[in-house]
């Protein structure tokens, strides 16, 4: 395998439409930088992330996954992100317990008002992920290139 | 008390309370107990005794659309199965007469062979001993150290929301099922990762463990699913390996009732209560004690929710040595 000196991170960051999408508009329209390398899914709800999309951005490549949803009680439909909440504290908890990197996964809650959060958690992630390195424990062979 | 059951199966059948009997009968080896349904033609065939450690409760579902009554006989920890699958609408107690059967821990007659004993022709118990004769003769062994892993953690003698309990149960519950756990939570990450790739990697997808879960029900599986990338015969690489077991222990989150099934029917003893256990550990230790299956109709916690359940990173800053 050649080393890739200019290894920059793949983040995937899905993002609820009703706030941290918007959030990340914000933080566009703002001129605030996030580095290019977090690609955003954007999802109707923290709670449509079912944890099998988690790992399946891992297989195809993913260094780093982050949920952004709606802070708890402002959901637009009222409890998703309670759900998401638990759901993803279990998934985290499982990838932990297998060994994998905890640094790899998080969740943020960002309104549509907040532009420079976003920006910064982005930055964080994508700083998180560059000391984690690549990610070799949960990556599938036959999605490399 | 497998002549008692049989008397008062018949007769509940008799009386036309039920139609048939979801019970075990002797399968390919006399140690063999395979699930099995009967009527009152054959039910003199009907087996329970030491080796019944299947759980049976998951043959109800393709039972639902059937006429009439299925009586099913359970063991303590069946009966917690028996609970989820009707919380989940996948059995209709109704149409169920859940006749619990007294357990004292069934025999795991692959403990014997890993002590060393080979050629094992017949087995016989009095009170505390086995008898095991062998091509080579006859072996004593104490009745504890024969029971499966399951019964050693076992939560308990008193079967849960049955119609009517059988014969009596003897305390098995040696350990704290959480031990484990504990131990793999307390070594570092890379540890963490070198032990599961060690145990996952054996796996050779057999999907007994699916099979066999009382809360793995679905008919369309994912694993079935060719376009899912974890439905291969054998896994292509680790991370197919991980996937599989991800999901498999994840998606029975909050559902599991730990009655050991998957552990047990593994051919490559891949020590999947591990799994399954850290999860319950977590949702005690952040939701609050729960298990699953003690009633009918319980919110599991993962449908479920508080407005001050911990964040997700919660999980990331727990423990000391792991960190
Ligand atoms: S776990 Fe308990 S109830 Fe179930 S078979 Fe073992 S001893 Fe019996
Ligand atoms: S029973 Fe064991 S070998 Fe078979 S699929 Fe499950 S973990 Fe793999
Ligand atoms: S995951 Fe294993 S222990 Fe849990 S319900 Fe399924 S078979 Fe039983
Ligand atoms: S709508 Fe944003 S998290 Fe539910």
């Amino acid at each position: 395998m050649s080393v890739n000196q200019e290894w920059t991170p793949n983040i995937v960051a899905f993002c609820c439409n009703w706030c941290s999408y918007a959030g990340a508009d914000l933080a566009g329209s703002g001129r605030m930088n996030y580095p290019a390398n977090v690609k955003i899914i954007r999802i109707p709800c923290s709670c449509r992330l079912n944890p099998l999309f988690v790992l399946r951005a891992f297989q195809r490549g993913a260094d780093g996954v982050i949920l952004c949803g709606c802070h708890p009680g402002d959901c637009h439909y009222s409890t998703g992100n309670y759900y998401a909440r638990r759901r993803m504290t279990m998934l985290f908890s499982m990838l932990d317990y297998l060994g994998i990197e905890r640094g790899r996964t998080r969740v943020e809650w960002v309104s549509a008002a907040e532009g420079a959060k976003f920006a910064a958690t982005m930055n964080d992630f994508v700083k998180t992920i560059t000391d984690l390195g690549e990610n070799k424990k949960l990556e599938d062979l036959r999605c490399k290139k | 008390m497998q002549e008692m059951i049989k008397e008062r199966v018949l007769t509940l059948i008799n009386e036309g309370a039920a139609d048939r009997v979801l019970a075990w009968e002797t399968g390919e080896f006399f140690y063999d107990r395979t699930p099995k349904f009967f009527d009152k033609n054959n039910v003199n065939d009907l087996k329970y005794d030491s080796f019944c450690g299947a759980n049976v409760t998951k043959y109800l579902i393709a039972e639902m659309p059937k006429e009439g009554k299925t009586i099913v006989l359970v063991k303590p920890c069946d009966s917690y199965s028996l609970n989820q699958l009707c919380t989940e609408h996948r059995v209709n107690r109704e149409k169920v007469y859940a006749l619990g059967v007294g357990c004292r821990g069934k025999i795991d007659v692959e403990k014997l062979r890993t002590m060393g004993i080979k050629g094992i022709t017949a087995i016989t118990e009095e009170g505390d001993t086995l008898t095991v004769s062998t091509l080579y003769g006859e072996k004593k062994v104490a009745r504890k150290d024969a029971l499966l892993d399951k019964c050693l953690c076992c939560k308990g003698k008193e079967h849960k929301g049955v119609d009517e309990v059988i014969g009596d149960s003897e305390e098995t519950s040696v350990g704290d099922k959480f031990e484990m756990v504990a131990k793999l939570e307390a070594m570092t990450p890379d540890e963490r990762f070198e032990f599961w790739r060690g145990e996952l990697s054996k796996c050779i997808r057999c999907n007994a463990c699916r099979n066999v879960c009382p809360a793995c029900s679905c008919i369309k599986c994912v694993f079935d699913n060719p376009k899912s990338g974890v439905d291969n015969k054998a896994a292509a690489d680790d991370f197919e390996e991980n996937m599989f077991h991800i999901i498999r222990a994840y998606h029975v989150a909050g559902r599991c009732t730990d009655c050991g099934e998957c552990s047990r029917v593994c051919p490559q003893g891949i020590p999947l209560h591990l799994l399954n256990r850290k999860m319950i550990k977590d949702i005690n230790e952040l939701y609050g004690d729960y298990q699953a299956g003690a009633e009918i109709g319980q919110r599991h916690p993962l449908t479920d929710y508080t407005l001050s359940d911990d964040e997700p990173s919660v999980v990331h800053e727990r423990g000391g040595a792991n960190a």
